[in-house]
């Protein structure tokens, strides 16, 4: 088995600071899938881009660091055997129905702190 | 002792028809492609000392494909260390141990050929994988699938030996590193991915048929490999009808290569070409082909496309070809394969079916699209469209659009020509 990031891109993340559960709900009802079904290692939904602070030098300015129409909006780690499974699990994100989509990049390393086994 | 000029011979022809099968058993059992590349490489090598000595076995085929995999498994066992520290390939667990196993304890004998065909099918398809940029697909199938060297791929698409060899390694270094699988496709996803293998043997035939940029019209090399790679593929999928439609299209093309150019290298158009001098036996086999997809059920992109290039090469003269009847194969292209190359193609039946001014109202509503503004052959039919209609003023700045867009020399030498005539008539 292996580990692939799955790195979101929508116009902007679903999870703002007072998003309700109705807002969320397509992207915690596919989370629910992923790890019912065993493949999600780790989730991290972020928040919307105006909660970004990016640095570049000593300049330090609000906002994403890629000015672009879409920004990464959250990230998880999926377990699968090779590159095809990982892209069967992926491609049913719903945001790749919606307009956005989704990159998929296996994982190299990773540290979570309390995790004494980091993934090779 | 053997002759060495028969040696040399029978190796030159095992590379040419088994190269693909014995790189993909290989793999197999290597689990890397680099090291399998290695080790079919090192199979010829000593084939050549061995074969002097002992006379040219029964099957070179099954004799080259043996040794690669034994000095694959030899490299596993022994320096496992020294090999590369990428991943090794994907495969199913069981198949690998189980086709191993079987051939450390029986040894192979097998006839690669005939033995275990879907290994040239896994090389291909991981290949043309979709995770791997198309430049990379059409690299690594040359390499890989067709056994050409890496510095005469990147002559052929005019690239430097570097640039070459790092897309092909960076290519291998991903389908190691991301997991691509090496297999054949599950039925769900082979219409897809099945689509993108025929899109890189139709791009490679496309380059050699006519040379992006550079001196020469065609780069046959690239052209041979293309139609190779198109026989093979329907050898192992005969039963998908748009390999076979691919094969008759590439078949029918390449039938009028000797007519394209005339002795001085200038381009003739088809109205001009010598039919006499057309690979008759090839477009035959083409037509065979193309009849045979037809009565296969609806037609997809590439039987239409066959369909349409026989109807060409059928017609006693170039005024005596069908144009109804290829508007009509067009409009069902159209249907299957809503392109805009297709629409503007249709363009040049259909001025011989309505006449010139209907032609070019389409065509002109074609270029206010604006997806094409790239495309040299818009403004090249526009021209000839333009000339036939007595506008020669504006024929000749079609002309020259369509010149500052194109980069092989024969069809520059073409439109400059068309301009000078054009410029003359103006006087």
């Amino acid at each position: 088995m292996a580990q692939y990031a799955v790195l979101i891109y929508v116009q902007d993340s679903a999870h703002a600071p007072d998003a309700t559960p109705e807002d969320t709900e397509s992207c915690d009802q596919h989370s629910d899938e992923l790890v019912d079904g065993g493949s999600m290692v780790m989730a991290y939904a972020l928040t919307p881009r105006d909660m970004a602070t990016s640095i570049s030098g000593d300049a330090i300015t609000d906002g994403p660091f890629v000015d672009s129409k879409e920004i990464v909006a959250g990230f998880y780690v999926i377990e699968a055997p090779d590159l095809d499974a990982a892209l069967e699990i992926a491609r049913f994100n719903p945001v790749v129905r919606e307009g956005g989509g989704v990159e998929i990049r296996p994982v190299h390393s990773s540290y979570v702190r309390g995790d004494k086994q980091a993934a090779e | 002792m053997t002759d060495l000029a028969a040696v040399e011979a029978a190796i030159t022809d095992a590379h040419r028809s088994d190269w693909a099968g014995m790189l993909a058993a290989t793999a197999r059992v290597a689990r890397d492609l680099d090291l399998a590349e290695e080790c079919v490489q090192e199979a010829y090598a000593s084939a050549m000392k061995s074969w002097v000595d002992a006379g040219i076995p029964d099957k070179p085929a099954a004799w080259l494909t043996t040794a690669a995999k034994r000095r694959a498994i030899d490299a596993i066992r022994h320096d496992r260390a020294l090999r590369s520290r990428l991943p090794l390939l994907v495969e199913p667990e069981e198949v690998l141990e189980e086709a191993t196993m079987q051939e450390l304890s029986h040894g192979f004998a097998e006839d690669p050929s005939e033995a275990v065909p879907d290994d040239r099918l896994r090389l291909i398809f991981t290949c043309c994988h979709p995770a791997l940029a198309q430049e990379a697909q059409v690299a690594l199938t040359l390499r890989l699938v067709c056994g050409v060297p890496a510095p005469d791929i990147a002559r052929a698409f005019l690239v430097s030996e570097t640039t070459m060899a790092a897309r092909i390694t960076r290519a291998k270094k991903k389908i190691s590193t991301a997991r691509i699988p090496y297999r054949v496709p599950r039925p769900a996803e082979l219409p897809d991915r099945l689509r993108a293998v025929l899109a890189v043997i139709h791009l490679l035939f496309t380059a050699g048929h006519t040379a992006p940029s550079g001196a020469s019209l065609v780069r046959p090399e690239l052209v041979d490999r293309a139609i190779h790679l198109a026989r093979m593929l329907g050898q192992l999928m005969p039963d998908e009808v748009e390999v076979r439609g691919l094969l008759a299209l590439l078949l029918a093309t390449d039938a009028r290569r000797a007519t394209r150019v005339d002795v001085d290298g200038r381009l003739l158009r088809l109205k001009d070409q010598d039919r006499s001098q057309w690979d008759w036996a090839a477009l035959a086999e083409a037509d065979d082909i193309t009849l045979s997809c037809l009565r296969a059920g609806p037609p997809g992109r590439y039987v239409l496309q066959a369909a349409i290039a026989s109807l060409y090469a059928r017609a006693p003269s170039y005024e005596q070809t069908d144009w109804p009847q290829i508007v009509t194969l067009y409009d069902k292209l159209l249907d299957v394969w809503p392109s805009p190359v297709v629409a503007i193609n249709r363009v040049v039946p259909l001025a011989m079916v309505t006449g010139p001014e209907t032609a070019l109202a389409e065509l002109e509503k074609l270029e206010r699209d604006g997806r094409l503004s790239g495309y040299q052959y818009l403004p090249a039919i526009k021209a000839d469209l333009l000339t036939r209609l007595g506008r020669t003023r504006q024929a000749t700045a079609a002309y020259e659009q369509a010149l500052a867009l194109a980069a092989n020399e024969a069809e520059r030498a073409f439109l400059t020509e068309q301009i000078a005539k054009g410029c003359a008539g103006d006087d």
